[in-house]
């Protein structure tokens, strides 16, 4: 027997087996008939997700229906994750847009950076969440899949109201 | 075949026993029966024990495959049939796949003797009695048919070549004739009141006297704590204990030879809860009234006792299922000391006292439905209870390891313990 073993006088008189038992039987009763009900049927029943949760972009249009984005390339510059390939263009009017602007969302740490040095308010991070695909390839989104994106975008935190009030 | 329709046409009193020749033919669409709504509802004790483990642990349990979940037994038959059947190497190969069977084909026997509803009359063919094989040495048969359940689960274990295994099914064994005993022996004192083996014979008696389990409730509690054992049912699934012994007896099988198993715990708990109805709780009797076992029987009352042994018989399945989401499981010496030092002796006391108070009774001129005699055992009742869940239940039927240690090293412990800085504090 190692000397390290403690040996601890348990109060016999006062413990039971039995009578705990139907103590333990009525709790878990009690827990069959009025359960918490915690779980949710996912497919058909969805959490809210907060106003500030970041999920994969979305590129915000124009009435026209072209992309904001004037390419202007700061945010390649600032995307600490190096996944936004961003080549300019610049139309008949002289008006620069972005020929290519491709973000690989498996290399995306969905940090908000873009959307917050965005001067056009174009690109955007979405409250969204479900992202499977069947093929690697398909999580690179190119413009016209960031522009079609309907889901809600993430609100920036606003430091005048830490908590969203 | 002339021979066979004029017997169909014959005309035969149906409040009187049948002919052999449609004892005989009766006997296998009973079988038949039997067989297939058993199989029905140990396929569907599995979903209840999911669901219900679900709802006791705030979950939901398999609610997809049809409606409420109603259909995964199916799906669960099916894809246990879809698996690759892995044989280990170093297996014996002949037990390997006989002990499934084994392990299953005794609890579904045991059934064959239960009675389950008042007899049916059926007009041209007589009387047939609802129980399988209304055999006269019943329980004695149902004695020696479910300890032979647990050759199923020992082989299992031997024949697997695997020491996990090996260990499950040495404890299954020891746990089946530790508890075996106490439970041939918790009955004893129903035979002792029922004056029979015959499980009708036993119904009989409590819808005369008053459910044994009113007058026997000690012998009822032992032999409820033993058929848990038996099953090899939380809290005494230590063939299994999966988190010491992987899966024990079964670690090695897979697909619908694996399925078998727990195939065969649910028919066990059916059968054990059958029984445990028919000896203790009146069987298909339905209590407060004697219109269900009085003489004419009709299609009528065969039905509602039948609905009654269905509502009790689910009831036991439950509380099974409920005992097994609510207690852990013992360690190995409880399990041992429980058995032998605790429910043994126990029974032994009580049939003594229950045997002295029917010859006590008997001789003093109380009839066995007399309200004297009732009462004289509601009140050994009373006591017994009282001793056992208020004296003897205080860290003694269920008890910490030190308590079988012996004084020398428990001496010799607390002072190690005391010497030891680091737990006197010293040392931190």
């Amino acid at each position: 027997m190692p000397i390290q073993t403690r040996v601890v006088d348990r109060p016999t008189t006062e413990t039971s087996y039995v009578r705990a038992t139907f103590q333990g039987l009525a709790l878990t009763f009690k827990h069959l008939v009025d359960p918490h009900k915690v779980t949710v049927q996912y497919p058909e029943e969805k959490w809210d997700i907060g106003p500030r949760w970041r999920g994969t972009h979305r590129m915000l249009t124009t009435e026209d229906g072209k992309a904001k984005c004037v390419a202007c390339g700061l945010c390649p510059t600032v995307c600490p994750a190096n996944c936004i390939k961003l080549v300019p263009g610049v139309d008949e009017q002289g008006n620069r847009y972005p020929a290519v602007f491709d973000i690989d969302e498996f290399r995306c740490i969905f940090c908000g950076y873009c959307q917050e040095v965005c001067p056009e308010e174009a690109i955007h991070l979405g409250r969204h969440y479900e992202n499977a695909e069947y093929d690697r390839k398909d999580f690179v989104y190119d413009l016209k899949r960031l522009t079609s994106q309907t889901h809600p975008v993430c609100e920036l935190w606003d430091p005048a109201d830490p908590k969203g009030e | 075949m002339t021979h066979a329709v004029s017997l169909l046409l014959q005309v035969a009193d149906p409040q009187l026993p049948p002919s052999s020749e449609m004892f005989i033919l009766f006997g296998l669409i009973k079988a038949g029966v039997a067989f297939g709504i058993y199989m029905l509802c140990v396929a569907y004790t599995t979903l209840l024990e999911r669901r219900v483990a679900g709802w006791i642990q705030d979950r939901i349990g398999p609610n997809r495959v049809g409606p409420q979940g109603l259909l995964q037994p199916i799906a669960d038959g099916v894809k246990n049939f879809m698996k690759e059947e892995a044989l280990p190497g170093g297996a014996n190969k002949a037990l390997f796949v006989l002990a499934p069977a084994l392990a299953f084909i005794p609890a579904m026997i045991t059934w064959a003797v239960i009675p389950f509803a008042s007899p049916l009359p059926i007009p041209g063919v007589g009387l047939v009695s609802m129980a399988v094989a209304d055999l006269p040495v019943g329980f004695l048969f149902v004695l020696a048919i479910s300890s032979l359940g647990v050759y199923g689960i020992t082989i299992a274990g031997w024949s697997s070549n695997n020491k996990y295994a090996l260990l499950g099914g040495l404890r299954a064994s020891a746990q089946m004739i530790s508890y075996e005993i106490a439970m041939g022996m918790s009955t004893v004192c129903v035979l002792l009141l029922a004056g029979n083996v015959n499980l009708n014979e036993i119904v009989a008696q409590q819808q005369g006297q008053t459910w044994n389990v009113v007058m026997l409730t000690l012998a009822f509690f032992i032999f409820a704590v033993a058929a848990l054992a038996e099953t090899n049912r939380v809290p005494f699934d230590l063939p299994e204990s999966e988190s010491e012994l992987v899966a024990g007896y079964h670690a090695e099988y897979s697909s619908m030879r694996y399925s078998m198993f727990p195939l065969a715990e649910y028919a066990n708990i059916i059968t054990s809860s059958g029984l445990m109805v028919t000896l203790f709780f009146g069987g298909w009797d339905i209590p407060f009234t004697h219109w269900d076992n009085t003489a004419p029987w009709t299609a009528m009352k065969t039905l509602v006792t039948l609905g009654a042994y269905f509502a009790k018989v689910f009831f036991f399945v439950f509380s099974f299922i409920w005992i097994r989401w609510t207690v852990p499981r013992f360690r190995y010496d409880q399990l041992m000391s429980l058995g032998w030092k605790i429910l043994l002796p126990m029974a032994l006391v009580y049939i003594t006292a229950v045997a002295s108070l029917v010859l006590a009774l008997d001789a003093a001129g109380l009839g066995r439905t007399s309200y004297g005699f009732r009462g004289a055992f509601l009140g050994m009742n009373v006591v017994f209870v009282v001793l056992v869940f208020w004296v003897l239940d205080r860290g003694r039927i269920v008890s910490p390891a030190f308590s079988r240690t012996e004084r020398e090293r428990l001496a010799r412990m607390r002072l190690g313990a005391t010497r030891s800085d680091l737990l006197t504090g010293k040392g931190a």
